[in-house]
């Protein structure tokens, strides 16, 4: 009998080591003589254990890492293929706290499966959820992705079931189903790690909209930066057609989905759904005023069901459990779970996907572990580039839409970084009006012109060129972005700026020198 | 026109040179492959920069024509974009991670450092054609940066040293 092996294909072990890994892996057993199996799994998300080994035994899967290709010797004579004991070794991966205590819904086969594996997939519950679908009527499905309560996980949590229902109404010949996967925001991953790690479920999940609304054409729309997905959507994409899960005839209903990946282009803007049309359309990535909403008026101009990538692959769970069983998880408005990465200066960084409720602090501390360079957490930016910077003071707020709102915050993609007290609130606020003005799409003057001059006024602040005077034009010039831009990008920059400036003052009235750790 | 600020220098459009016929053949064939999707001209421009590294400039008239397309509109399509390059870059490309989580992590020394290693800014190509510097923003490795993807293979934990030990001997 051979053992089963597990060493993920994440980019992120990859970029550990996990190829080399893999290898040697191989070629040890070889050496020896022993029969392996090897699979290349997704992530687990618990980056401070990658490249993370699993061996299958008896009693459960065994978990060794972080693994470098140098231990593996040292793995094999401490018997490992059995679960034996060596300095890496953590027993069993499903009892190692990180992971024990998350709530894995949406996540619940990643780093588990095989990725390109669609037995693996349907001897994992997939697939159950579109079964389910066949036998609904359109309306039926919306309705029950209304009643579960799941809003848009892009980051404007908009209602998953009103979106659908809107293009369910509007009468068409042709409509589309549009995954945003341009994962933009600095701080997330969790896109990327479920399209490596189970691209099936997103496929399910935006067959499942196709039949809801009735659209028979998907696009994902990829950002490029993501190879490695790339590589694994097409291939379970090809999978699903030879299946029979995707083309003419879905598992024998008779109803069509197609479904292709396009390649984004380096634009942070072609995230925000407009500008992804157009950029689908083939054309520059401008933002296109709303309304029309896309979902009455989206790509080529018929009605559009656009989503987040963990939207969709929320969706299979709640048609395979039922809309009541996802709606129990969560607090108020925010029903569900999210999945949180823990990112930037943190000691173990990773994807936590919990129930809406927990705190910032239980992120950060409980499972993050506090910083990755050991001094003091002072800030931490939520939602993106975007998202305000949060000062410790404010920890304890949960993680709600409505309750983080309170605090000037945003969830958005559920990204957290993390910076210790060397950082200078002052540089991450003008990288913030840098990083605006080098993505704006130029439709409007207050995002295209004020960043520009955002910068300038920044760099004279810190400079202490009267600088009572520079604060009230930033102000001003955040007032006038705040209301004056088209989209989020010019309407939404203020806010890490602002909240630079209104928590941490100090940071723009000197140079910002900090004592040796 | 894209925001203009001091470390993102805009890249004007080379003159257009006439393509060798290697590179018009090469072209073509991503055309006619492509042509017939919607919304056609992103997967071509990708198929052309796939194939050639760059999409020259003297390509525009081709896949304009060739997609029913105006120039300007080529044009604008390539320029829009900060994947798209017009010149021929080095041997690999180098794609360094600028955003906050990096930042976080010494992202922004890192760039210094790689700068003043490569003798390069963003945009420009090692003296020895070895490496076309550019920046990115999140490569979506954002818990485990400094981050890096060199031809399209991803390295975390990046630090001077460890940099100069990817790229060995440039300089
Ligand atoms: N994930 C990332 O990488 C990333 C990057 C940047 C920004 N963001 C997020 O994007 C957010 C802003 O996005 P936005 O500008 O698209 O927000 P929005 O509020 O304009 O729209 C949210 C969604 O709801 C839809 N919608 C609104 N009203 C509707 C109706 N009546 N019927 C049907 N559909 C309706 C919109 O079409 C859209 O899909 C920010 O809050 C930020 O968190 C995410
Ligand atoms: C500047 C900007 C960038 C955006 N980038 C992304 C992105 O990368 N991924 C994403 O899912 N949504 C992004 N959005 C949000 C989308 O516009 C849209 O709200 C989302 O795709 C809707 O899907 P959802 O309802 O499932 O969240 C962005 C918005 C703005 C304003
Ligand atoms: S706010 Fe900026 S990115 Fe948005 S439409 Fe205006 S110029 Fe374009
Ligand atoms: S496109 Fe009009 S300002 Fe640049
Ligand atoms: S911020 Fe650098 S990889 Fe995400």
């Amino acid at each position: 009998m051979s053992v089963r092996i597990y060493v993920p294909q994440d980019a992120i072990a990859l970029s550990l080591g996990a190829g080399a890994v893999a290898k040697a892996i191989v070629a040890e057993a070889e050496r020896r003589g022993v029969q392996i199996q090897l699979v290349r799994n997704g992530s687990r998300g618990v980056f401070s254990l990658e490249p993370l080994v699993e061996v299958e035994t008896a009693g459960g899967r065994v978990a060794y890492g972080p693994v470098k290709a140098r231990d593996i010797p040292g793995l094999f004579d401490a018997g490992f293929l059995d679960g034996g004991k060596h300095a890496l070794g953590h027993g069993l991966t499903a009892e190692i706290p990180y992971l024990k205590q998350q709530e894995r819904l949406t996540f619940a086969r990643v780093g588990i499966t095989d990725p390109l594996s669609l037995d693996d997939y349907l001897a994992h519950e997939g697939y159950r959820g579109l079964k389910n679908a066949l036998a609904l009527s359109g309306a039926e499905i919306v309705q029950a992705v209304t009643d579960s309560g799941l809003r848009g996980r892009g980051g404007a949590a908009f209602p998953a079931g009103i979106k659908w229902k809107t293009v369910h109404a509007t009468e068409s010949a042709q409509k589309y189903i549009v995954c945003n996967a341009d994962e933009g925001d600095s701080g997330t991953f969790s896109d990327r790690m479920i399209m490596e790690g189970d691209p099936f479920v997103l496929i399910e999940g935006m067959t499942i909209a196709g039949m809801a609304v009735g659209a028979t054409q998907g696009y994902i729309y990829l950002r490029c930066e993501y190879p490695h997905a790339h590589r694994t959507l097409n291939a379970a994409i090809a999978a699903a057609y030879e299946s029979k899960h995707l083309g003419a005839d879905v598992l024998g209903s008779g109803r069509r989905f197609d479904l292709e990946v396009r390649l984004g282009a380096g634009a942070y803007i072609c995230g925000e759904e407009t500008s992804l049309l157009e950029s689908l359309e083939g054309k520059r990535g401008q933002i296109r005023p709303k309304p029309p909403l896309p979902a009455i008026k989206g790509l080529f101009g018929q009605p559009t069901v656009i989503n987040n990538v963990i939207t969709f692959a929320s969706v299979p769970i709640v048609m395979d459990r039922g809309a009541a069983f996802y709606k129990e998880y969560g607090t108020g408005r925010s029903r569900g779970t999210l999945p949180f990465q823990l990112t930037g200066n943190i000691k173990h960084g990773g994807l936590v996907e919990k129930a809406f409720g927990i705190t910032l602090r239980e992120l950060l501390y409980d499972y993050g572990g506090g910083s990755y360079s050991g001094r003091p957490i002072r800030a931490v930016q939520v939602g993106g580039p975007l998202g305000a910077y949060i000062p410790a003071a404010q920890f304890d707020a949960p993680m709600d839409y409505e309750e983080f709102a309170k605090i000037g915050g945003m969830v958005g993609h559920g990204g957290i970084v993390v910076f210790d007290d060397t950082v200078d609130m002052a540089a991450q606020a003008r990288y913030a009006m840098e990083f605006c003005a080098t993505e704006s799409c130029g439709k409007c003057t207050p995002c295209r012109i004020g960043s520009t001059r955002g910068v300038e006024v920044i760099d004279r602040l810190v400079a202490g060129q009267q600088p009572v005077k520079q604060e009230a034009v930033l102000r001003d010039l955040c007032e006038t972005m705040t209301h004056g831009s088209l989209c989020a990008l010019g309407g939404l920059t203020p806010s890490p700026v602002l909240s630079a400036l209104n928590h941490f003052p100090e940071d723009f009235k000197r140079p910002r020198v900090v004592a040796a750790a | 026109m894209k925001g203009q600020v001091q470390e993102q220098p805009l890249r004007p459009m080379p003159a257009a040179r006439p393509l060798a016929a290697a590179e018009r053949a090469k072209v073509l064939e991503v055309i006619v492959r492509l042509r017939a999707l919607p919304g056609a001209l992103l997967p071509v421009l990708h198929g052309v920069q796939d194939a050639l590294g760059y999409v020259p400039p003297g390509a525009v008239t081709l896949i304009a024509s060739e997609l029913n397309l105006t120039r300007a509109e080529v044009h604008g399509v390539i320029t829009f974009y900060h994947y798209f390059r017009s010149t021929k870059p080095g041997k690999q490309v180098l794609q360094l991670c600028r955003a906050e989580a990096c930042q976080s992590l010494g992202a922004t020394a890192l760039e210094a450092h790689v700068k003043q290693k490569l003798g390069v800014d963003f945009h420009g190509t090692t003296a020895d054609g070895r490496y076309t510097l550019e920046p990115v923003y999140c490569l979506g490795n954002c818990a485990c940066g400094p981050s890096l993807m060199l031809d399209g293979e991803l390295h975390g934990r990046v630090d001077a040293e460890s940099f100069d030990e990817l790229v060995g001997g440039a300089s």
